[in-house]
């Protein structure tokens, strides 16, 4: 794998169209260091999608710096994988043929490759098959599988398992803590689980929304593996929860 | 068994027509110029079919059509993808096409028979132009069809524009393409008619119009069949490589 690099967002701030009632997002600062786990968790409309647009790439209508191992990465690249809501495979490709992507499976580099892309996300057996013949569990895995495969420095995922019924997510949260000791990239996942949070990462964003702003960063320095009944794991879910109901000062009175 | 079957099912209303109308020839009830039996017919398919002067207009036929569709649809495929890919091109090209296309074929055909004499040039040209629309505006509204979503991954993989094309726009257009591809061979296959009808001398659609002149009924009723049996076989055809090139769809099939 290429060498990881340090993710830093400088003074990320966007606007729709200098109206200050639309003020998405209001000087961001965050910096990852390489191989870290870090959710950004916050009410919808905090603006954290957009965020995490604006770090791959998707998104170029902002001000501010993005900087991926110290140089400016504004544009999307194969350094910064993305992980949609959903899957986004190709339906006219095979699993194998997704995973592999612009390249040839002709190549045995990439045959190599793709073959151990499928084993780390255990879809052996199913490389064959089509996106439609695939549940939605699978069809992520497939996505996460396509995303590694371009040894990606930092892994996007924005809201990745939002989809998914509660047992296929807590399995998957497992795989995706799996693929990551396997894997160390850094990874970014945007959720509205607090939960999923908590069990996932090893700092919590806490965001809020209106303009969306960063509201207070959450260390979590529980072992891995999690357990969810454990004390220690209640105590940093209410610590988040608090975080997220606490109310900001407001800015003027309320008029009613 | 099962496709058996289904074949069955499908024949029963032609067979049914076959064997209504022979028995309307035996009884006199149908004339015979106009309507020879059609035990007569096959009679007459059978001694053309051994002179060989059908095989030698069909294969006249078949060529003609195939290099007009080649024409046409190439074109049409190459600039419905333009026209798709690029506002530009579009606003450029689009129009003049749109206007083009609500010409009635038929009635440039004198204009095609004045400019390119009655040799081969203008019968292809003419099967070329039919054969151009239907690729061209399926393949821009396939084009224009992919989801937009599938481009953001792209970005994120890093595709180049090649492959923009090649592994996400055709792809995902060739539904589209493919609806465009028999409807330029059903039209390609009419224009062909239009185009010998008008005036050939050879060719089924001569086939046609040479045994009309001397009241062969039965060898016009085997030139109609065999323009229904080539064009249906070239249908199936094209379906054929839809089932084998779509396999991946998930639409609701019946």
């Amino acid at each position: 794998m290429s060498g990881s690099g340090k993710l830093e967002l400088i003074a990320v701030d966007k606007s729709f169209r200098a109206e200050k009632q639309n003020h998405v997002l209001a000087d961001i600062h965050l910096s990852l260091s390489p191989g870290e786990f870090v959710t950004i968790i916050g009410p919808s409309g905090c603006g954290k999608s957009t965020l995490l647009k604006i770090i791959a790439g998707l998104d170029a209508d902002y001000e501010g710096a993005v900087l991926l191992g110290g140089v400016d990465a504004g544009k999307p690249s194969r350094d910064k994988g993305f992980i949609f809501q959903e899957h986004r495979l190709f339906p006219w490709l095979t699993v194998e043929r997704n995973i592999a992507a612009n390249q040839s499976l002709r190549n045995k580099e990439v045959r190599g490759q793709v073959d151990a892309m499928i084993k780390l996300v255990r879809l052996e057996g199913f490389e064959k098959a089509y996106p439609k013949e695939l549940s939605g569990g699978m069809s992520q895995r497939v996505a996460i599988a396509r995303a590694l495969m371009q040894s990606p420095q930092v892994l996007l995922l924005d809201e990745p398992f939002g989809a998914l019924d509660a047992f296929t997510r807590t399995h998957m949260q497992e795989a995706l803590l799996d693929i990551w000791r396997n894997n160390r990239a850094t990874m970014l996942l945007v959720t509205h689980d607090i939960d999923e949070a908590v069990f996932l990462s090893e700092r919590i964003v806490v965001m809020d929304a209106r303009p969306g702003r960063i509201k207070q960063i959450v260390r979590n320095d529980l072992p891995y593996p999690r357990t969810r009944h454990s004390p220690g794991f209640q105590e940093l879910r209410s610590q988040v929860m608090r975080a997220l109901e606490k109310q900001e000062e407001p800015e003027e009175n309320w008029v009613i | 068994m099962k496709q058996l079957g289904k074949w069955w099912k499908g024949a029963v209303i032609p067979v049914s027509v076959l064997l209504l109308w022979q028995w309307a020839s035996w009884s006199g009830a149908a004339d015979p110029k106009l309507f020879p039996a059609p035990s007569s017919i096959f009679g007459d398919l059978y001694t053309m079919l051994l002179s060989g002067e059908l095989f030698y207009h069909i294969r006249i036929s078949v060529v003609r059509a195939a290099l007009g569709f080649l024409l046409g649809g190439s074109l049409g495929l190459l600039i419905g993808l333009l026209v798709g890919m690029y506002v530009k091109v579009e606003e450029l090209v689009d129009p003049t096409v749109q206007m083009l296309r609500t010409v009635p074929l038929l009635s440039i055909t004198p204009l095609f028979i004045l400019w390119f004499g009655f040799g081969e040039l203008s019968k292809v040209l003419l099967i070329a132009m039919g054969a151009f629309f239907p690729l061209y505006v399926n393949t821009f509204l396939g084009v224009r069809g992919v989801d937009k979503k599938l481009f953001d991954v792209a970005r994120v993989l890093e595709f180049s524009r090649y492959k923009q094309v090649t592994k996400l726009m055709l792809p995902a257009a060739l539904p589209n393409v493919l609806l465009g591809l028999r409807l330029s061979l059903s039209i390609a296959w009419l224009c062909l008619v239009v185009a010998e009808l008008m005036g050939a001398d050879s060719g089924v659609g001569y086939l046609i119009q040479d045994a009309r002149s001397y009241v062969r009924t039965g060898a016009v009723f085997v030139g109609i069949f065999v323009f229904a049996a080539v064009g249906k076989l070239a249908d199936s055809a094209v379906r054929l490589l839809e089932r084998r090139l779509l396999k991946w769809q998930d639409n609701y099939r019946g």
